[in-house]
């Protein structure tokens, strides 16, 4: 449904030899990275979840506006459903629903009133569709003739992916529809696109929480403007191809800086109530000797176990890896 | 992350039934809690709970309408400015000005904080060496990656040493290992004395607070240490807490 080839942008000119954008050339990296000086490449099929990973900056919005022809790429191709992004955008606008990052309705209409607006203007009606937004229009109905500018966070979410589906659209783009969002309503929120998804609408969907990338089908790992890894959330945990680590003692921030200061470990870093870390070389870690070490220098209650490595732990270990 | 915080120490904030309504609406009600001094104090709750209203009268920039509230020895109500004379802040939204340079943005904040500009200079050099900031300090800010912009901001909102910071969702959208760095940078305020009262939507964080305080639908449904509250809520993680408390919340968030 969706098929990126070699996609680079640089909004700097490109003599100035800086660089900011996506698909970054001439970098160092690993073998599981896609792209080699030549952008980014990815494709999303029909009806699939599809996440971007990846903190502010690393090139989710760009690729957003690329892909809804807001913007155009510098070099490579990207299609939706055969239609080209630069050739075919007519086409593609009346395709595709896109719910940008910022809060982007008229604050001054209503609820209802923004709603029939998006609907004019893809020349349908709310009746015609009602069936798509029903689930998620019932939650703000309430409030139809309440302005959008006086609606809470969460009911501005929603109205906005209402506007955003009213006129049927095959693919959706949502830019950080979580971001800020506490963990109640971001959780309901994935249920909505869970949904969705069932009806047939692809949905590519972009996200700084590392803990949502488990919802998606599959999701590229973004920073810096190229992408760490793309797979399904499974295999991406998968290729975590070496030991991981928790530890927790009764005195958690002595702890982060004691294992800072032994040689045998790689990396340490805090994990909620326990810290992760990985061992340089598994065959000279012991952990009964680790942990007598421990004991020694003054840790009381500690806890030592190997753990199965989360997307963010991932995600860690590739941008260290990645030059980027 | 667990460190002692002297039971007997001064007590930095304290509310004592802090009430804000606006009209009919009770944006927090009747809140009492304290805060000592070095302590990490999270403040959590959905969106609407009332978090911010309580930051902004704590912070001075609200009064309540019925209880009283102290911050750093001083009445909220009636001592507003010596409240902000005496406490950082930082949020995502605003922290640093893009168009000026790294240097120039603390030398600002410095002399709003009341430094004069020896102490500003001893300052700076302090930051940028501390920070490993020494070849961006003549930098525009809007060209530093959004890590080091954090980190910066944090740097200046405790230049002054104040008695307590307020930082307002500090990691949002921050990748995973400057979020990490930047809860040392937190952690290391702490140690040196500042009172540190952080909100945050990464659950994982809330583990890293001294106590943290969870306010539903204006009230606080739950005040303790988090590996306290995990056995109370029979939960392996403070999401799992925090998902059963605010799952009672009846109020649309606003």
């Amino acid at each position: 449904m969706i098929d990126v080839k070699n996609l680079y942008k640089n909004y700097y000119p490109n003599d100035s030899g800086k660089f900011a954008g996506i698909g970054k050339p001439g970098i160092k990296k690993n073998e599981s990275v896609l792209s080699e000086d030549t952008g980014i490449s990815f494709n999303v099929s029909e009806a699939e979840l599809f996440g971007l990973i990846g903190p502010d900056g690393a090139g989710k919005t760009t690729i957003f506006r690329i892909l809804t022809t807001l913007i155009l790429p510098d070099k490579g191709i990207a299609t939706l459903g055969g239609l080209d992004v630069v050739n075919d955008y007519k086409e593609i606008r009346k395709k595709v629903g896109y719910m940008p990052g910022r809060f982007s309705l008229y604050q001054d209409l209503t609820v209802l009133e923004n709603l029939e607006f998006f609907a004019t203007v893809f020349n349908t009606t709310i009746k015609e569709n009602y069936d798509l937004i029903k689930d998620i229009y019932v939650q703000i109905e309430p409030f139809k003739n309440r302005r959008a500018g006086k609606l809470s966070g969460g009911m501005k979410q929603k109205l906005a992916l209402c506007c955003a589906l009213i006129h049927k659209p095959e693919i959706l783009f949502l830019d950080e529809p979580t971001t800020g969002v506490d963990p109640v309503s971001r959780k309901e929120f994935w249920g909505m696109l869970q949904k969705l998804k069932t009806q047939g609408i692809t949905i590519l969907v972009s996200t700084p929480y590392m803990d949502e990338a488990a919802l998606c089908d599959r999701i590229a790992l973004i920073q810096n403007g190229n992408f760490l890894n793309i797979d399904t959330p499974e295999n991406i945990v998968k290729q975590f191809n070496r030991d991981l680590w928790s530890v927790k003692s009764n005195q958690m921030h002595h702890l982060l800086t004691d294992l800072r200061t032994f040689d045998s470990i790689d990396s340490s870093f805090a994990f909620g109530d326990s810290i992760h870390f990985t061992v340089k070389h598994k065959k000279d870690f012991s952990k009964s000797e680790f942990e007598s070490l421990l004991l020694a220098g003054g840790h009381n209650k500690v806890e030592i176990r190997k753990i199965n490595p989360g997307i963010e732990d991932c995600f860690m270990e590739l941008s260290k890896k990645t030059d980027l | 992350m667990n460190k002692i915080v002297n039971p007997i120490s001064e007590i930095v904030i304290k509310a004592d039934h802090l009430t804000k309504k606006f009209g009919q609406f009770t944006a927090v009600d009747d809140i009492c809690f304290e805060v000592r001094k070095g302590e990490i104090f999270g403040f959590l709750g959905a969106n609407g709970a009332g978090k911010t209203t309580a930051m902004r009268m704590l912070s001075g920039l609200l009064i309540p309408t019925s209880g009283v509230g102290q911050v750093a020895g001083f009445d909220i109500t009636h001592q507003p400015e010596q409240v902000k004379r005496n406490i950082g802040y930082m949020s995502q939204r605003f922290s640093l000005y893009d168009d000026l340079k790294v240097w120039e943005n603390i030398e600002l904040f410095g002399g709003i904080y009341g430094l004069n500009a020896s102490q500003i200079k001893i300052k700076t050099d302090e930051l940028m060496q501390r920070l490993n900031f020494e070849d961006e300090r003549n930098k525009l800010v809007k060209s530093l990656p959004l890590g080091f912009k954090q980190k910066l901001a944090f740097a200046v909102s405790v230049i002054h040493h104040p008695q307590v910071v307020f930082l307002d969702e500090p990691t949002g959208g921050v990748d995973p290992i400057t979020r990490r760095n930047f809860w040392e940078m937190i952690y290391e305020a702490a140690v040196d004395g500042i009172t540190v009262f952080v909100t945050t939507h990464y659950m994982d964080e809330a583990e890293y607070c001294d106590r943290v305080c969870i306010l539903v639908d204006g009230k606080i449904e739950a005040l303790d240490k988090p590996g306290d509250l995990k056995v109370r809520f029979n939960a392996d993680s403070m999401d799992e807490v925090f998902l059963q408390l605010a799952r009672k919340a009846t109020r649309l968030d606003g």
